[in-house]
């Protein structure tokens, strides 16, 4: 963004704008012919997937704020309205209900892809935090979206959710008053949420550009996890990685759309079409599906932590798992210095790849149990000792940080990598040879 | 790439299979809903306009009378196949009470079709004093608020049987075999015979709450044909659109390497 | 710019993809590069149609969601009962958010009415064409300059110095048909669609 030697436009109009504000000197630079390797698989589609749907979810959110209501009286009204009375209300609702699902979808896939090959490691570790931030922000503007339909749904996670913050000692009561702003969740509540629902999707922006600058100054990892050496090795953005991007946000957009038209609730919770009562909880209250692992880690913890043999309790069951759901994202952040192995991509770390895929599964089956209700019983171990869900969240929830504070650590010290190419061109010229003959 | 996708599959394949066997666990399936045929299941599904119109008159003659549905305007059931006119006419029959006039007093009024349909009881309070202390639902919503939507409104209606041993129903309960709990506060609502249909359909229990499911899902989803119709459009330009942008990523891509 | 071709201008230059043609025509770039072809213009062309069909469908409902929504619509039309309302006076409805003026005129006013001089007018219109009885005049109460509500309707009210209503804002005065007879307003206050279902009830809409 510096006023650097200039090409000169042909076009008349770009060329006055560009040289006041070299805007499309810039644009053209990180987005026409910055150069990116050339040896991207669709794995890489998910970052621009998951800008599209930032983009959409702002728009669609922006369309609905302009019916919605948010007044506990008329919110739930305000939602049906818009359902059943606006113009095409009911595809921008659904279009934003699901959308949030899959702007998770996308992030996720994004996520595992950087862990996959190895993109949080330096000198990206910068690039890496950003992402976890935005990750953090996406999770407080999805449970904050998630309250305004005033639903039961909506209600009893925001109740629970905000009583997380009483867990902590002394300060706590006092921390969740001034949230929720009373004694209870209610109209207080539903107005701050609001507000914030629609600031924070424009900080995530912010943060977004952050992240997208960051890259831009490293320039992207890739499969081989090497970094690009000559031009033989990189791609100019456009049109290489503009038209593969877009390809890849069709075939997204195809699946999302199968769900808005065909089945737009099944992503949902049906208690969620309940109005709002504070004097009935639901039966089983459960997160949206995107946040069941974390729940699971919260849940699991089933304890109080103390010094042996006194009735001196330090650490609650509460507070515990609280401490654990929050680290369980903290510990994402400092990931880029608990693995210290110099081989980025998985490709070439065998063990590495065994206990990330391990990883995977485990969150999968956290997020299973998250989902059910708490000891639901699933074997006899003994006569008097039964297996529960609970005990499975325990086993996995251990995994989880296990696979960050020990497996990562050790393989970084242990693990042999097998031998890297000496460059992505060769990279992919040779996997022509061998790969083919694997598959 | 394909090992990796080979891997992804097969992770998830497993995950699944613990999850099948999760949910295995936690399943009580004593008496599993009734599967109906539905004419609006699938994605061709469409509403069926006579079951519809069948299913207003139980809701009208029977469920009315407890039940409000008051997120449904009288103006919406030309959906159902009903001319202005005869909308007009049934929202004429209700009487509503609108105001304050001038003289700051509320006044009756014959219902118009901008009318939301008239609840029975002016208050959730009032509905549930009237009702042995259980609010009967608003029944605009139930088929999306209910897991198992049309087929378990259509369950709890026909599932009313003698208690088994094992299930305590005290006074003024019943028990049902598709309702959560197995106990309802609401006595059985349809007997045979009790709307007199115009369409020869069988005016049987089982008739008269699957027309009636009916109804209920067109109004908790009255948008549902339309939505379909557009979703198909837009998958099937989609596919298109993926398609030609998948030969532009060929053509582009074809020199490299 | 090094030999290799992708790194070439042609297709990532500093341009929109429709350069491309041109810069090949030209033989800007190197024969094997990434562009010419008339099969793979009609692909691109193609693809870019589709794009902005495409963009046009989706735009359309994100606006049209701020067009009335149908209750709104429901809503607009309003059946007035006249019966309880004398000669010489007048009652304010509300339609469409808007106030409405029915008044049950004089014979004095219909007769100072029809007695103006169409051609003098600034909008001219005939009182016959404004009113279906002429008993009966019903018109949108929202002055025509800029959409403040007129004076008059009460009977302490000024009502300018046509016997009608004025307009406190910008000091326009109207007629007892409603026309415009002094002051910045352009036309005379707007007369809805309305019937008249019997003698004493009328559908404003």
């Amino acid at each position: 963004m510096s006023a650097g030697p200039r090409k000169p436009f042909e076009n008349k109009i770009v060329e006055w704008v560009d040289s006041r504000l070299p805007l499309f000197t810039m644009l053209d630079k990180e987005y026409g012919v910055f150069p990116t390797p050339k040896n991207f698989n669709y794995f890489w589609n998910f970052g621009a997937i998951a800008m599209f749907m930032l983009v959409t979810m702002i728009v669609s959110g922006i369309t609905l704020a302009m019916h919605y209501a948010a007044n506990t009286g008329i919110a739930f009204d305000s939602v049906e309205r818009i359902m059943r009375d606006v113009n095409y209300g009911w595809l921008l609702r659904y279009i934003h209900m699901n959308g949030a699902s899959f702007f998770f979808v996308a992030v996720y896939i994004h996520i595992f892809r950087g862990m996959y090959y190895g993109s949080y490691k330096q000198p990206r570790e910068l690039l890496w935090i950003f992402g976890v931030v935005i990750f953090l922000l996406m999770m407080a503007t999805a449970f904050m979206g998630y309250v305004l339909p005033w639903g039961q749904m909506s209600y009893w996670g925001a109740t629970v959710i905000t009583n997380f913050f009483t867990a902590f000692p002394l300060v706590g009561e006092s921390v969740q008053t001034l949230l929720i702003g009373g004694f209870s969740v209610d109209n207080p509540t539903l107005n701050r949420f609001f507000a914030l629902h629609y600031l924070l999707p424009f900080v995530i922006v912010g943060v977004v550009f952050l992240h997208v600058w960051a890259l831009h100054v490293t320039g992207s990892n890739n499969p081989s996890g090497i970094e690009p050496k000559t031009k033989e090795d990189t791609l100019p953005f456009h049109p290489y990685y503009t038209m593969k991007d877009s390809f890849g946000i069709l075939v997204f957009v195809i699946i999302y759309a199968i769900f808005i038209f065909f089945m737009p609730n099944a992503l949902g919770h049906p208690d969620n079409y309940i109005p709002a009562n504070p004097m009935v909880t639901p039966a089983h209250i459960v997160p949206e599906w995107y946040f069941l692992p974390f729940y699971a880690i919260l849940r699991a913890v089933t304890i109080d932590i103390g010094i042996p043999f006194t009735e001196v309790t330090i650490i609650t069951a509460k507070l515990g798992g609280v401490l654990l759901m929050f680290g369980s994202i903290a510990v994402l952040l400092v990931m880029p210095w608990l693995d210290s192995h110099p081989v980025r991509s998985a490709r070439y770390r065998p063990k590495f790849k065994f206990f990330l895929l391990l990883f995977v599964v485990i969150v999968l089956v956290l997020g299973k149990v998250g989902g059910m209700p708490a000891d639901v019983p699933l074997f006899h171990i003994t006569e008097n000792m039964i297996f529960t869900t609970t005990h499975v969240a325990q086993i996995a929830t251990v995994y989880y940080f296990a696979f960050f504070l020990v497996v990562l650590p050790i393989l970084s010290r242990v693990e042999k990598a097998l031998p890297v190419p000496a460059s992505i061109h060769e990279s992919v010229t040779n996997c022509k040879s061998s790969c083919e003959g694997n598959a | 790439m394909k090992k990796v996708i080979l891997t992804a599959i097969s992770v998830l394949a497993l995950s699944s299979s613990f999850g099948v066997s999760l949910s295995h666990a936690s399943e009580e399936g004593a008496y599993p809903l009734p599967n109906v045929d539905w004419s609006f299941e699938g994605p061709f599904g469409t509403y069926d306009k006579a079951a519809l119109q069948r299913g207003l008159m139980v809701y009208r003659q029977v469920c009315s009378s407890c039940h409000a549905m008051k997120r449904v305007a009288y103006r919406n059931l030309t959906a159902l196949g009903y001319s202005e006119d005869q909308v007009k006419a049934i929202a004429g029959e209700y009487t509503i009470i609108d105001g304050p006039n001038d003289e700051g007093e509320m006044f009756e009024r014959p219902g118009r079709p901008s009318d939301k349909f008239k609840s029975p009881f002016a208050n959730d309070a009032a509905a549930t004093s009237a009702n042995g202390g259980a609010l009967p639902p608003d029944l605009s919503l139930i088929t999306k608020a209910r897991e198992g939507g049309a087929d378990y409104v259509f369950g709890v209606l026909i599932g009313y049987a003698s208690a088994p041993p094992e299930v305590t129903v005290l006074d003024g309960q019943y028990f049902n075999k598709h309702m959560t709990g197995n106990v309802i506060k609401m006595p059985p609502p349809l007997t045979a015979g009790a709307v007199a249909y115009e369409d020869g359909m069988p005016q049987t229990v089982e008739q008269y709450a699957k027309d009636v499911s009916t109804f209920l899902t067109w109004a908790a989803e009255p948008e549902m044909e339309q939505r379909k119709q557009m979703g198909f459009k837009v998958i099937l330009f989609l596919i298109v659109f993926a398609a030609l942008m998948y030969a532009v990523k060929r053509k582009i891509w074809a020199k490299v390497h | 710019m090094s030999s290799h071709d992708p790194h070439s201008p042609c297709c990532g230059g500093g341009s929109c993809a429709s350069d491309q043609e041109n810069q090949s025509h030209n033989g800007h770039s190197e024969p094997s590069s990434c562009c010419g072809e008339s099969r793979r213009d009609f692909l691109f062309m193609t693809a870019g149609a589709m794009a902005a069909v495409g963009a046009g469908s989706v735009v359309w409902p994100f606006v049209h969601q701020m067009n009335p929504a149908a209750d709104t619509l429901a809503m607009s039309t309003t059946e007035v009962d006249l019966s309880s309302v004398e000669v010489g006076q007048s009652v304010t409805v509300m339609w469409r958010g808007k106030p409405v003026f029915i008044r049950r005129r004089t014979v004095k006013e219909i007769q100072e009415a029809a007695d103006v001089d169409v051609s003098t007018l600034r909008d001219k219109q005939a009182d016959a064409d404004r009113v279906k009885a002429p008993e009966w005049l019903i018109v949108i109460g929202v002055c025509t300059h800029l959409g403040c509500v007129p004076l008059g309707q009460k009977t302490g009210d000024m009502r300018g110095d046509y016997d009608g209503w004025f307009c406190p804002c910008h000091g326009s005065a109207y007629d007892s048909s409603g026309r415009i007879r002094k002051g910045p307003a352009p036309k005379n206050l707007e007369v809805p669609t309305y019937s008249f279902l019997s003698d004493t009830l009328v559908r404003i809409g």
